[in-house]
């Protein structure tokens, strides 16, 4: 019989060398990364710093980078040099405005790299209280069954039921100070029930998992074992998860802000320059296109790092 | 029911309730266990050793279980203790470990916070006294470079040293009773073989009692001091490891024991399997449970099941009808092998035994074979 395996001797065994397994565990996370998932972390990174740099510009910064004021109609007479302003309405790109200017001459670019802070809190607002609220209702829910889940459950669902959009509509002009905060606020607390779906379906399947048993087995307190053994486990299903919800929360507040029912004006935001551009799309599209682009590639790069979590996240699942 | 008896269990059912009808998985247990000695839990998979053992733990946590009987331990009985009142004897009284070492360690978490925060906890140490408590234990598990291993993740260690975590926490807390279920199932053999070395050596440091759960005789042949062997719930044949293995006297214990195959067995000898598969319990079969597999079965195993009744030796029991040896059970084979019996053939060698039932062997081949 041991003839009909003549070869598996000779066949060399791949041994790691030292320096292989360092390098493997220090950049493989990188350098394994598809180079669509690069280019989106890039991408992701810009917007973020881009709407960082912003906000700070001034109090941080002292204007290190060539930013132009978002809000300065470039054609306006300034009274200090007593001249009007060398710039137009509907500009195309130049070396002055990149991305050109607006309707009433502002610098699109400017405007651009503003409104992406409105998206990045908008975003991170939700996430927040998605992961944290959500995660601890939903690991809570799951671990714990009997009564408390049905009641939590049915709470959840009947938020889930309401079109959120319309309710942020129905909240946005009851409230008539519409501040970033609020607008946060509302969208945060709005995707908390998807939120406590994911985590309480991954905490039922952890809490059945032996580990649980076993850590049970030696006289771990149940509050303990909510939060060493399910929490961490629920964790990077749900951050993945926060990256696909965090794309559709900028879409949402997109739609938001191009009705006319986000943050106040003047301050810019990708759905309300798509709103003003609209009214000069047969003279100018370029307007259109640039926040729209913005928003697009947004959202693409959020769901493409959020894959990208989520299939890491389920291999190292299935290979334990 | 001595006085010195650890663990007391008396008449121990646990049923679940499915949708196809209710599942007696463990069914009327009756066991004791002296403080220090090992009991060996012998059957086939669906047989009822684990359930047994979770049982008695109170870990069944499925919904729709319902455990009756009773379970002494130190006196104190355990079915009626809340939750709460179990967890305080959880880790520091008794303490599990499980079959599967890849699945009962958290995945996402070190080694070294898996152990230290338990014993911390329960132990009340700080967390210095904790860490070098944890480093002696995995030493105590011979593990080496213990303090390196504090830092690695699960997957970062064989199976073998992560079924060596698993028993260093569960010896954490000095448990007095140690239920190992099928430790080394998931192991190969080499490795399984250090590890019940281990478990021995630690019980005897430690003068703990184990329930060591197995569906390999071979296993705890050696390394225990009484063998209860559990057959469709139930416990077919307990005696003293030495009395079990000198004279079985239940059809199944010898049909285990026969599967196992010798190394002095000619070439080609055909592996010997026990016909059909264990019952359905939801329907269990009238009469004894293994009557449908049993070389020996005589029409009474079809219509009576049989009780536990104590042999000859002391301390062996045994549920049968027509025990191995004696002149009846003689008789029954030599009818059965007359009458065509397959599981009779079978056991004879006159057959090829499979799930489903038995093929008759050819003469031809089977003469070649020998």
């Amino acid at each position: 019989m041991s003839d009909a395996f003549p070869q598996l001797e000779t066949i060399p065994i791949p041994v790691a060398t030292a320096t292989e397994e360092v390098s493997a565990s220090r950049f493989g996370w990188f350098r394994d990364m598809p180079i669509l998932v690069k280019l989106s972390t890039g991408w992701l990174f810009l917007v973020v710093f881009g709407a960082i740099y912003a906000k700070l510009d001034e109090s941080v910064f002292g204007g290190a980078l060539p930013l132009q004021d978002p809000n300065l109609q470039t054609n306006n007479f300034n009274a200090e040099t007593g001249e009007f302003g060398t710039g137009e309405p509907l500009e195309g790109p130049s070396a002055s405005h990149w991305l050109g200017t607006d309707a009433i001459a502002r610098d699109t670019f400017a405007r651009l790299v503003h409104g992406a802070w409105v998206s990045l809190i908008v975003a991170s607002v939700s996430a927040t209280f998605g992961v944290v609220v959500g995660g601890l209702v939903g690991s809570l829910v799951g671990f714990v069954r009997g009564r408390f889940e049905t009641v939590a459950m049915a709470v959840i669902d009947v938020i889930l039921a309401f079109p959120a959009l319309v309710l942020l509509l129905a909240l946005v002009s009851i409230f008539e100070v519409r501040s970033l905060g609020l607008i946060s606020f509302v969208i945060g607390v709005l995707s908390i029930p998807a939120y406590t779906r994911v985590a309480r379906a991954n905490s039922l399947a952890i809490s059945n998992r032996e580990f649980v048993l076993a850590a049970q087995a030696i006289g771990t307190r149940r509050r303990q074992i909510l939060f060493r053994e399910i929490i961490p486990n629920v964790l990077p299903t749900l951050l993945a998860y926060a990256m696909v919800a965090a794309a559709f929360v900028v879409v949402v507040e997109g739609t938001l802000s191009f009705l006319g029912l986000s943050v106040q004006l003047p301050q810019s935001t990708w759905g309300n320059m798509i709103n003003q551009a609209r009214r000069d799309l047969k003279v100018d599209i370029s307007q259109v296109v640039w926040p729209s682009l913005a928003l697009t590639l947004t959202v693409l790069a959020l769901n493409q790092v959020g894959d990208y979590f989520q299939r890491r996240g389920a291999v190292r699942q299935s290979s334990l | 029911m001595a006085s010195n008896d650890l663990l007391t269990v008396q008449h121990l059912s646990t049923t679940f309730e499915t949708p196809a009808g209710s599942v007696k998985a463990v069914d009327d247990v009756s066991l004791s266990l002296k403080a220090g000695s090992t009991m060996g839990l012998v059957g086939e998979s669906g047989s009822g050793k684990t359930v047994l053992s979770r049982s008695i733990m109170r870990l069944i946590t499925a919904g729709g279980a319902t455990t009756t009987g009773s379970v002494l331990y130190r006196g104190e009985e355990l079915l009626t203790k809340s939750s709460k009142e179990m967890q305080a004897l959880w880790g520091a009284e008794m303490a599990m470990v499980f079959q599967d070492p890849m699945t009962s360690l958290n995945p996402v978490v070190r080694i070294g916070r898996q152990m230290i925060e338990h014993v911390q906890h329960h132990l009340g140490l700080s967390k210095a006294d904790a860490v070098d408590a944890a480093v002696s234990l995995l030493r105590s598990a011979q593990i080496p470079e213990a303090e390196a291993r504090l830092q690695a993740y699960p997957h970062e260690l064989s199976g073998g040293m992560r079924q060596r975590v698993c028993i260093a926490i569960a010896l954490a807390c000095g448990p007095n009773m140690l239920f190992a279920d099928e430790p080394t199932t998931a192991l190969d053999v080499t490795v399984q073989h250090q590890i019940l070395n281990l478990l021995a050596e630690q019980q005897r440091e430690r003068n703990m009692t184990m329930i060591l759960v197995t569906h390999d005789l071979g296993v705890v042949a050696g390394r225990t001091d009484e063998i209860a062997v559990m057959y469709a719930g139930r416990i077919v044949e307990k005696a003293p490891t030495d009395t079990l293995f000198a004279s079985m006297r239940h059809p199944y214990t010898e049909a285990l024991l026969r599967a196992i195959p010798k190394i002095d067995d000619p070439k080609q000898t055909k592996l010997s399997a026990i016909i059909g598969r264990p019952p359905d319990l939801i329907n269990p079969p009238s009469g004894c449970a293994f009557s449908p597999r049993c070389p020996y079965v005589q029409p009474k195993c079809r219509e009576e099941a049989p009780t536990l009744t104590p042999g000859e030796s002391a301390g062996h029991e045994f549920a049968c009808w027509n025990p191995v040896g004696s002149p009846e059970a003689e008789q029954a084979w030599q009818q059965n092998l007359e009458g065509g019996l397959l599981q009779t053939l079978a056991a004879a060698g006159k057959a090829t035994a499979t799930e489903e039932g038995a093929t008759p062997v050819p003469v031809a081949a089977n003469e070649a074979a020998q």
